[in-house]
């Protein structure tokens, strides 16, 4: 490993300024990505600024019709919180499905959506719920957020604080694994609100996007029925040793009515 | 200790050598640090095939901390590393056997193949410097696939232009082409056994050192035959006089066959560890072991299996393209050749069979023995290909194999062995009725009614372990000797220590091989100690592999712990005034025959070491015996194993819902372990059957699996529940334990059975093949093929 300074700031003002001041340093939440590319020599930053000391970027909180969690909160925090278990348990169980035990108590939510993995989760329960992401200086709405592979609206120095889930009436999450890595091959996020139906899916583009044809269907009635006999197209989908686009264009739908049924059952 | 107790052979004895495991009080190549250690890295190639233009090693000498930096011109007059077995081709010429230089020389052949080797103040140290090492290449096509690399027009090697090895053939062509001439129903059969990644959880490690002081070397390394890698570094790579080198492998954390293998990183840190006057530290990192550790399988096959009206196996013809990788490693080419076209037969009494092997070179790593070894690319093809002939004469898969079962013993196969004992058919009745057969349309219409595919699979498989005798495997192009050596070593008190040649890496060597001493002498298992892996303390050894240790080497401490009553009978005799033949020793007393006239073991262990009142004039004092063994010949277990799987037809995926396997190992000393053995060869098989496939890019020869992120190990979860039983069997007839190994049986036997099965749930759909490893990916492939070809 290259050698590099560690700093570890005590507010979000600090913090903030020291990205600023320093623009080959990175932002070190739960390091369940970074520290394997350090590892492996594909990044070599000037300088980890350490979030870790943040109290006020931790957990979870209901207010009125959302749940405000901290970008600093533990995939295992969420997963086991019992506000996200009641009110938001499409949430919970997408949490409790990330890696394994030791990723899920360091990797934090605001890592993983700063890092935009085109085969992580969390992507897929803040577009499918049409989530919001508060930082040091505005609040970004999900549909802006995720601009491509590994890129997000977020400014060089701006910092996650929160994300501000909505509550659905309904929602689920159904990931199919890559058998390997188990990361997302596809996954999909559903939810209803009011009239409001979102689809968002993960793992099969080249970051996460939702499907307008199967959001519309859905709308005309939200059931699996709803979806018979619609196909996706396998343009712009990945290919790789464990799936070509078409197998992901073809799990989509599928798993959208399996994530449908879940979420009425 | 001279009252009699129940016999521990037999009994599910807890591991001695697990509580050091599971406390982190083991000792592995990595834990030891040496006064003034220093650490080594290697610069490896990134391309699959080029010529080394130029390599400059000047900055990386210049760098803080370095203490070395080695490349292939240093190492000019050293030999390359060997390998162990000689095949000739059907012409009658050699196999192809290019030199394997410890650091490349002019060219690269495969993505790893190491270049430099940097020693340095720590392993920090020699990696920046290695990034300093400016190397040129001249990229030149690789040739990868296998099937096509005679055709490539690249060659891997100046003296095989066509990537040939050798191509080598068994059995009785013109027999088996009259037979397929008159056959009532031909089955043919194409496919691929996959490339394998090893995968041991503790990465190859080695530490080297010269000691001026006396002129010797110790290499402490993860290795399953430390005598073999001391015999093939001093006779052929570095010239040491052996008894100036000595080699230890200590706790080894797990080999599956890897760790069999002469490396040429091990030999380099051996050379410089004298050149640097300091000790080397090399350990693996995974993308390494990825990259270098011998790789398993490779095959791809074509087979046609003629059949009479009945059923009938009438004759079997096999050609197979074996993939040796870039280099020759160790045992390579006996793997498709002896441990695999003389294993075709399997159960069956099918008269005559031809196989050819073509081996070829390839810009892939070396490939070598994996857990199994030529027996599962043997068992894979024959138990595809009997069960498709079941399908396409509507015969029950079981049925059709009962037909064929061979039932008399000794019996000869057309393709050179001899199989001593076994029963078939008692191990197939007893697995379908284990899995309950009968249950599965009701299990199936289960499944059915959930939307999911339901579908059962066989295989009966048979297994030669132990490779021998010496003479034959001489024969058949071995260049060592397969026997086992062991000392059983009585001390003065009458406690036990135990030498053996052969190596536990997770075998459970300290356990088992205790019980059979102890129930020799009629000890307690802790009166027992087992020592292996140090070529300074034990005498001499051939490893472990092929499920050989307690066949072999068990038969060698069995042959030396006869030697120490042989001899304790007499002194018996003498202290007791009675003679030789009136001495009995029972429940781990001496006595003579009839009378209350006794001496324990340890009084006799006593009176050896302290011979006042001793026959000194007849007898050396001291109770201390050595003794080889040399098998007269391999031992055959053999099993059945049924697959049931359920799949999703939606998106492919396949979950095992049971696993049943029945084996015969003839007599078992441990049957816990041997339980633990087969539930850990089922997890490889199964995983080479859905899960594990080693994959290159065929135009760059870049490992496109090159990590746990894309290559998929089993994990616990990926398995079901195994039902596994180990029937009374048929013990071996011709070691003195009766015992015939179990370390590979289930990695053999289970992939066909697998395959079988979703072949069966896919059936109805029209799918006829499915290559391994089955992902959900290739299963929705196939089945989305045979919808739109329907």
């Amino acid at each position: 490993m290259p050698s590099l300074s560690y700093h570890r700031p005590s507010s979000i003002t600090e913090a903030v300024q020291m990205a600023h001041d320093d623009p080959d340093a990175k932002l070190l939440a739960g390091g369940q990505s970074i520290i394997p590319s350090l590892k492996l020599g594909l990044l070599a930053p000037s300088a980890f600024i350490d979030l870790g000391g943040l109290a006020d970027l931790r957990g979870v909180r209901l207010a009125g019709r959302s749940l405000r969690i901290g970008a600093m909160s533990s995939h295992a925090e969420v997963a086991n919180s019992a506000d996200v278990r009641k009110h938001l348990p499409a949430l919970a169980h997408l949490a409790s499905g990330i890696g394994d035990r030791q990723v899920r108590n360091r990797g934090t939510i605001g890592g993983s959506l700063a890092n935009n993995d085109p085969a992580a989760d969390y992507p897929g329960a803040v577009l499918g719920l049409g989530a919001e992401l508060r930082t040091d200086r505005r609040a970004i709405p999900a549909d802006s957020f995720f601009q491509g592979l590994f890129a997000t609206a977020l400014g060089p120095d701006e910092i996650i604080t929160a994300v501000e889930f909505p509550l659905p009436e309904r929602a689920a999450y159904v990931k199919f694994p890559q058998p390997a890595s188990r990361f997302a091959l596809v996954g999909v996020f559903v939810s209803l609100t009011g009239k409001s139906v979102r689809v968002a899916v993960t793992g099969a583009g080249a970051c996460v996007f939702r499907v307008p044809e199967l959001e519309q269907a859905l709308a005309r009635g939200f059931s699996p029925e709803s979806l018979a006999g619609i196909t996706m197209p396998a343009d712009a989908l990945n290919t790789d040793l464990h799936g070509s686009a078409e197998y992901r264009a073809h799990l989509i739908p599928v798993l959208t009515r399996r994530a449908v049924a879940q979420a009425l059952a | 200790m001279s009252t009699a107790r129940a016999p521990l052979i037999g009994q599910p004895v807890e591991r001695k050598e697990d509580y050091r495991f599971v406390t982190g009080t083991g000792q592995y190549t990595d834990d030891i640090v040496l006064p003034r250690q220093a650490y080594a890295a290697f610069v490896r190639s990134p391309h699959a095939h080029a010529n080394l233009l130029s390599l400059d090693t000047t900055a990386a000498r210049g760098a803080a901390g370095v203490l070395g930096v080695y490349t292939g011109k240093d190492l000019a007059n050293v030999g390359g590393v060997p390998c162990g077995w000689l095949i000739h081709s059907t012409d009658g010429t050699p196999m192809k056997e290019p030199k394997h230089p410890i650091l490349a020389e002019d060219k690269v052949r495969h993505v790893g193949d190491p270049i430099a080797l940097i020693v340095a103040e720590s392993v920090r140290a020699a990696k920046s410097a290695a990034a300093l090492i400016d190397v040129e290449y001249d990229a030149l096509p690789a040739a990868v696939n296998p099937a096509t690399a005679a055709a490539s027009g690249t060659a891997v090697h100046d003296i095989a232009p066509d990537n040939i090895c050798f191509t080598w053939a068994v059995g009785d062509k013109a027999a088996v082409d009259s037979a397929f001439a008159g056959a009532a129903h031909v089955t043919r059969l194409s496919l691929i056994n996959n490339r394998l990644i090893p995968n041991a959880i503790e990465p190859r490690a080695a530490n080297a050192q010269y000691s001026p002081a006396n002129d010797s070397y110790t290499l402490y390394v993860t290795s399953q035959n430390p005598h073999v890698e001391r015999l093939l570094m001093a006779a052929f790579v570095l010239g040491i006089p052996e008894h100036k080198l000595r080699v230890v492998a200590p706790d080894v954390g797990g080999g599956f066959g890897s760790k069999i293998y002469l490396y040429a990183e091990e030999a380099a840190l051996v050379w410089a560890s004298r050149r640097v006057g300091r000790p080397i530290k090399w350990t693996a990192e995974r993308s390494e072991s990825f990259l270098t550790d011998a790789h398993g399988r490779d095959h791809v096959t074509t087979a046609e299996l003629a059949l009479d009206a009945d059923g009938k196996f009438l004759a079997l013809r096999v050609d197979t393209i074996a993939n040796m990788g870039a280099y020759l490693s160790t045992f390579a080419p006996c793997i498709p050749t002896i441990l695999h076209a003389t294993l075709l037969a399997g159960q069956y009494s099918t008269p005559h069979i031809h196989c050819q092997v073509r081996a070829v070179f390839t810009n892939t790593t070396p490939v070598d023995a994996y857990r199994g070894a030529g027996r599962p690319e043997a068992t894979y093809l024959l138990e595809r290909i009997v069960e498709r002939a079941a399908r396409e004469l509507a015969i029950d898969p079981p049925e059709l194999r009962r037909r064929n079962f061979i039932r008399k013993f000794p019996y000869a196969t057309p393709v050179g062995l001899t199989y001593d004992t076994g029963d078939y058919e008692a191990t197939l009745s007893r697995a379908l009725e284990l899995a309950d057969v009968p249950g599965f349309p009701a299990r199936k219409a289960q499944s059915e009614r959930r939307g999911l595919l339901r579908g059962i699979g066989y295989s009966c498989y048979i297994e030669a372990c132990g490779i021998a005798p010496s003479s034959i495997a001489g024969a058949l192009g071995a260049r060592a000797g397969l026997f086992e050596a062991g000392e059983v070593r009585v001390h003065p008190t009458g406690k036990v220590t135990v030498f053996t040649g052969s190596h536990s890496h997770g075998q459970g060597h300290e356990t088992t091989f205790a019980q059979v001493v102890a129930d020799k002498f009629g000890l307690a298992l802790q009166d027992v100690q087992i020592e292996h892996g140090d070529t300074a303390k034990v005498l001499f050894g051939m490893g472990t592999y092929g499920s050989r240790s307690l066949a072999v080497g068990g038969s060698a401490i069995v042959k030396a712990a006869d030697k120490i009553l042989a001899k304790g009978r007499r002194i018996a005799a003498h202290l007791l005034e009675a003679s030789d033949e009136d001495i009995e020793f029972r429940d781990g007393t001496f006595r003579v025959k009839g009378t209350d006239r006794s001496k324990t073991f340890a009084e006799i262990a006593l009176a050896a070491y302290v011979p006042h009142h001793y026959p000194i004039e007849q007898l050396e004092p001291g109770l201390n015996e050595n003794a080889f063994y040399d098998p007269p010949n391999f031992t055959f277990p053999a099993g059945s194993y049924v697959c049931e799987v359920e799949l999703d037809p939606q998106t492919g995926a396949a979950r095992i819902d049971r696993f049943t396997a029945c084996d015969d190992f003839g007599n078992v000393v441990n049957p816990m372990i041997v339980e633990g053995q087969v539930h850990g060869g089922l997890a490889q098989g199964i995983g080479q059957a859905l899960l594990e496939g080693c994959r290159y890019d065929e135009q760059s020869g870049q490992l496109l699996t090159g990590s746990l992120l894309d290559y998929t190990l089993p994990r616990a979860d990926d398995l079901p529940g195994f039902l596994v039983e180990t029937v009374k069997g048929t013990p071996c007839e011709h070691n003195p334990l009766g015992v015939k190994g179990c370390g590979e049986a289930g990695a053999i036997g289970s992939p066909p059975a697998v395959i079988n099965a979703l072949l069966d749930a896919l059936a109805p759909y029209g799918v006829r093949e499915l290559e391994m490893p089955a992902t959900p990916f290739r299963i929705w492939r196939a089945l989305a093929a045979a919808r739109g070809t329907r």
